[in-house]
């Protein structure tokens, strides 16, 4: 009888674990968060802390950023050319990239590609910080880890994202140009006319929006991964921390992607 | 030493940065920093059915404004305020016509200039409009008839 009901239940408990186990990583995301975009302006500012993640964050991504826009413009360019001129609208070339661009792939990839070269760093940083119990260490000198460690990860990134994604607009734009105008002989004055009609304000703040909402998703992830990379069940050491990186740039990623999606229909 | 060139790089990123950011608000996203070399006019219409607030307004072909907003009057007419740039003086007999750009494009307006009737002073109405033509209603007039009566 007992056994019998003890097989029933196995898998309700199962499922209550797991939500258990879910809320209380959320809510410990959310407090770890919250505690480092208040440290983001506690004073005294770290500014050479917060200059040092822009270099890191910011200046070194730059040449990925541009290379990127560049190539997603032009390959924007190439197939909505081909698109658009079975309906003798090869007109609307300009409108259709710069739309696409400012809207979405914009902020969209460049948060994938920073997620890729510094969240991923971020998070393995972090990670051996911990297991090398440097940030214990610093907890023993009354020196907050959070506020040492992920209030200038989150401040540059703030800066960095917005800042990288209007890189990467301008040169997409200019990428949908060599091949549209230069390579595929769309009209220039028609290109750049149907840009200026068709961007409204809202478009472009709208990017910006979501490149600061994805820019305190990525470093808050990326952060949390690594800081608590010590609780991780599935590996010790070395492996946790291979483990919270890897899980750092898929949660990241997966969250960037949902997220566009939720404030896509808040935007529009 | 090190510290200085890693901070010269980082006010090169920002100002880059600040650079795209503006070229996108003020130049794609029309962002107006100096809205004073415009004046306002309004002009009465029966119907702007397509036209959106942001619109270009033409003259002779040039664009020489916006549609600022669109209202609707008591007595169930639509207003239409216009930022005209300051340079382009018009009299009150101009005539406001919404207009399509191409077949299925976007609804402007085209202001075609009177020549006798007294400058208009901003904020002034123009109330010789002609109103949107809808494609589908001519199509139908010619599908179904009513293009010109028939008399037998």
């Amino acid at each position: 009888m007992n056994a019998a009901s003890d097989f029933l239940l196995a898998p309700i408990t199962k499922l209550g674990r797991t939500a258990i186990g879910l809320t209380l990583g959320l809510g410990s995301y959310s407090v770890f968060t919250l505690r480092g975009l208040g440290h983001m302006v506690s004073l005294p500012l770290q500014w050479a802390k917060m200059v040092q993640q822009v270099y890191f964050i910011g200046v070194k991504s730059v040449s990925v950023i541009a290379l990127i826009g560049l190539f997603t413009g032009m390959v924007l360019g190439l197939q909505g050319y081909y698109t658009l001129v079975k309906f003798g609208a090869e007109g609307l070339l300009g409108a259709a990239v710069a739309l696409s661009v400012i809207r979405e792939l914009g902020p969209v990839l460049t948060a994938i590609m920073i997620t890729g070269r510094a969240g991923s760093s971020m998070a393995a940083e972090l990670g051996i910080m911990r297991i090398s119990e440097q940030i214990d260490a610093l907890d023993a000198m009354d020196v907050s880890p959070v506020r040492y460690l992920v209030g200038p990860r989150l401040a540059a990134s703030l800066v960095c994202f917005p800042l990288l994604t209007a890189m990467f607009d301008v040169i997409a734009v200019w990428g949908g140009y060599l091949t549209g105008v230069l390579m595929l002989g769309v009209s220039p004055g028609i290109y750049w006319a149907r840009i200026y009609d068709s961007v409204a304000m809202q478009d472009v703040s709208g990017g910006f929006v979501k490149s600061l909402v994805f820019a305190v998703l990525v470093a808050s992830v990326c952060c949390y991964e690594g800081y608590y990379t010590h609780r991780r069940p599935g590996g010790f050491g070395a492996k946790g921390v291979g483990l919270s990186t890897t899980s750092a740039v898929v949660t990241s990623c997966v969250s960037i992607l949902a997220s566009d999606y939720a404030l896509t229909s808040f935007l529009l | 030493m090190k510290n200085r060139s890693v901070e010269l790089a980082v006010g090169l990123f920002v100002m880059a940065g600040l650079l795209c950011a503006a070229y996108l608000t003020v130049k794609l996203g029309k962002l107006e920093v100096l809205s004073g070399d415009t004046y306002a006019i309004k002009a009465r219409f029966i119907d702007v059915t397509g036209l959106k607030e942001g619109a270009g307004v033409e003259l002779a072909g040039v664009r020489v404004g916006r549609v600022e907003a669109i209202t609707l009057t008591p007595d169930k007419r639509a207003v239409v305020t216009m930022n005209i740039q300051k340079g382009v003086k018009l009299s009150e007999d101009a005539i406001v016509s919404v207009k399509t750009s191409g077949l299925i494009g976007d609804k402007y307006l085209k202001i075609t200039p009177g020549g006798a009737g007294d400058p208009l002073p901003p904020g002034g109405l123009l109330t010789d409009t002609e109103s949107s033509v809808d494609i589908q209603e001519l199509i139908g007039k010619y599908v179904f008839g009513g293009v010109k009566e028939e008399k037998k």
